[in-house]
């Protein structure tokens, strides 16, 4: 489903050329439930981003559903997020001003959706957080968690075939944690989503399907 | 989408009152006195009573004499109007008029000094003017040197106190008169129709006017339809090429046209002593010192709009990341910044009426009636669109070219 080739990523400033990533080859199947490991700074969330398409390669190609996105443009690959990518943040990155609803709906505002059926899909997906008593509250208003489950119903609003999730519990304590890594496993294993979660937990690792092994820019295993 | 992006507007405009503040500020102020300049001109352009017939009237105002030693712009004698303006094709009718003059008058001891105007009788039926009591002058009045006369409302007050002046006789400038008719007051800003006392050309003192190819006369020509005024204009001019010079050993080209009240305007402004009256000039004039002194506020604006981009890389990378294209993020923010602007031209509307008021109670301005109505309301809904558009392009454009993973950490460079 998703291809990485001979994938390099470079950070250039005017002085300094660092090397972020370095000759990534992975292959992440529909379905599966994979894990990136690695201590802090080895370019996890920089190989998220590129699995994501948040950021382009400096060298190699990115292949999704078998098809090179290097050539697209801003609005094709805008597109692919929209339709088949959800993303989960350490930082929630819920938008304070908007209700839990509407922090919800932002994917199918980009889509040509009514109002209400766009609130349909947000309550909907609410639903299946535990959180659906909650739409018109604001993030501030609510715990670590129910924050973490808001950005985890936005992400699965739209329906995507596959789930980033940059360390979707480390914000959260172990309780929390553990709440939300359920969902994420209802997810994978219910609905067949796809699910790629860089973490720094060796438990929440284990219990994925496959550990990608990062260590200064490098795959490791 | 639309909805969202208010409510987003809003929220974020509520998010850092002080800047908002210093935004909304900044933008009513802008547009308050872009606003009374507009309410200005429209007072001095739109076809309004008297000249509610502007759109197919075409007024020679002011002519250039040219020579190789000299020159001379201005208004021009009854003579050369009465042989080069009358009887152009497609013109339905031609009124010949003279410049308002100060004429003084005493009434009880008290010297009143109004301004006279010397008009013929077509004057009335080109002109609409809003008469409280009696009528017009005539034709036949002008022909037999009738000494009767219209006034506005102001010199009945000055002159009569309260009571009707219909039939009244009264003296200016040494001559004695009979009201005939009493109008509204016209301001001064609308040149042609303006004055205190309106009184038949063949009234003057003297007749040497009749001869005079150089004077003070002026003249505006009714046309058949407004689709005629290009060729009436072409006709006049092409006149004026072969015309005789008042003085061949000073002057030995005319310049000038029949204009429309803008090109008048124009002329007026550039003392053009050409064929062209340079309304293309004017017009960039207009633009040019609007947008200049859109420049600071705009400014102001962009550099508001670009520290708020600081505050929200978070969520704008939040937006790519779930689909938001570039232009999506462009239209919602120029969307927002449009709520701004709107905000800020509602509450500068607001400011101009008492502001009007204000000018037109000062007096500086004889007769201002200086307002609002739909006509400015359309063009400050322009002008603050343009606004929003020009303070909002740019920021815009930068907001969308976030990197999203770098917006998502808290960069927005």
């Amino acid at each position: 489903m998703i291809r990485l080739q001979r994938v390099k990523k470079l950070y250039r400033t005017e002085r300094v050329e660092t090397t972020a990533l370095d000759n990534i080859n992975l292959s992440i199947e529909e379905g599966e439930f994979v894990s990136i490991m690695g201590p802090s700074g080895c370019g996890k969330s920089t190989l998220l981003n590129l699995i994501g398409l948040l950021d382009e390669p400096s060298e190699g190609s990115v292949e999704f559903d078998g098809e090179k996105v290097g050539d697209y443009g801003d609005r094709a690959l805008a597109r692919l997020r929209n339709q088949r990518v959800g993303f989960i943040f350490q930082q929630f990155h819920l938008v304070s001003d908007l209700s839990v609803a509407d922090n919800v709906e932002i994917p199918l505002l980009y889509r040509r959706l009514s109002h209400r059926e766009r609130r349909r899909l947000a309550h909907a997906a609410l639903d299946r957080v535990g959180l659906s008593s909650r739409t018109l509250h604001f993030p501030s208003q609510l715990s670590g968690g129910q924050q973490q489950r808001v950005a985890i119903a936005r992400a699965i609003v739209g329906r995507p075939r596959v789930l980033l999730a940059d360390e979707p519990t480390g914000n959260l304590d172990s309780q929390m944690g553990e709440e939300v890594m359920a969902i994420l496993e209802g997810f994978n294993q219910g609905d067949k989503t796809t699910v790629v979660m860089v973490t720094h937990d060796r438990r929440l690792a284990d219990r994925t399907q496959r550990v990608v092994r990062l260590f200064d820019g490098r795959q490791v295993s | 989408m639309l909805i969202s992006h208010l409510k987003m507007g809003a929220k974020v405009l509520l998010r850092r009152k002080f800047f908002t503040f210093i935004s909304l500020f900044a933008i009513s102020l802008t547009l308050l006195v872009l606003l009374v300049a507009t309410a200005m001109l429209d007072s001095i352009l739109a076809p309004r009573a008297p000249e509610t017939r502007a759109a197919r009237t075409l007024g020679i105002y002011r002519l250039g004499f040219e020579g190789p030693h000299t020159g001379h712009e201005g208004p021009v004698g009854y003579a050369f109007l009465d042989r080069y303006a009358r009887h152009l094709q497609r013109v339905e009718t031609i009124a010949l008029f003279t410049e308002q003059q100060g004429a003084v008058s005493y009434v009880a001891g008290r010297k009143i000094t109004s301004y006279l105007k010397r008009t013929d009788g077509e004057f009335w039926r080109i002109l609409d003017f809003d008469f409280v009591e009696g009528g017009p002058f005539t034709a036949a009045d002008e022909l037999q040197a009738n000494p009767v006369a219209v006034i506005n409302q102001s010199t009945r007050r000055r002159f009569f106190g309260a009571a009707p002046a219909l039939g009244r006789p009264f003296a200016i400038d040494g001559q004695s008169f009979r009201v005939v008719g009493v109008v509204r007051d016209v301001p001064i800003v609308r040149i042609v129709p303006f004055a205190d006392v309106w009184v038949p050309i063949s009234t003057a003192k003297s007749s040497t006017y009749k001869h005079e190819a150089l004077g003070n006369f002026m003249a505006i020509l009714l046309a058949r339809s407004r689709r005629d005024l290009p060729a009436i204009q072409a006709e006049f001019r092409s006149r004026l090429a072969h015309a005789e010079s008042p003085d061949p050993r000073l002057y030995t080209r005319i310049a000038g046209g029949a204009d429309t009240s803008f090109e008048a305007l124009a002329r007026l402004l550039f003392a053009s002593r050409e064929n062209d009256a340079h309304a293309g000039r004017l017009r960039a004039a207009l633009l040019t010192a609007m947008a200049m002194f859109m420049l600071l506020p705009t400014l102001n604006l962009i550099n508001i709009n670009l520290s708020r981009i600081l505050d929200r890389a978070a969520e704008i990378g939040v937006r790519k990341a779930f689909g938001a294209s570039s232009w999506a993020l462009v239209g919602q923010f120029l969307i927002e910044n449009l709520v701004l602007t709107l905000l800020g031209g509602a509450l500068g509307l607001a400011l101009a009426g008492p502001v009007l008021a204000a000018l037109n109670r000062s007096g500086l301005v004889p007769y201002a009636q200086f307002g609002l109505n739909l006509r400015v309301f359309a063009y400050g809904l322009a002008i603050a669109v343009f606004f929003g558009l020009l303070s909002g392009v740019y920021p815009a454009w930068k907001m969308s070219r976030l990197q999203p993973a770098r917006a998502l950490s808290g960069r927005s460079s």
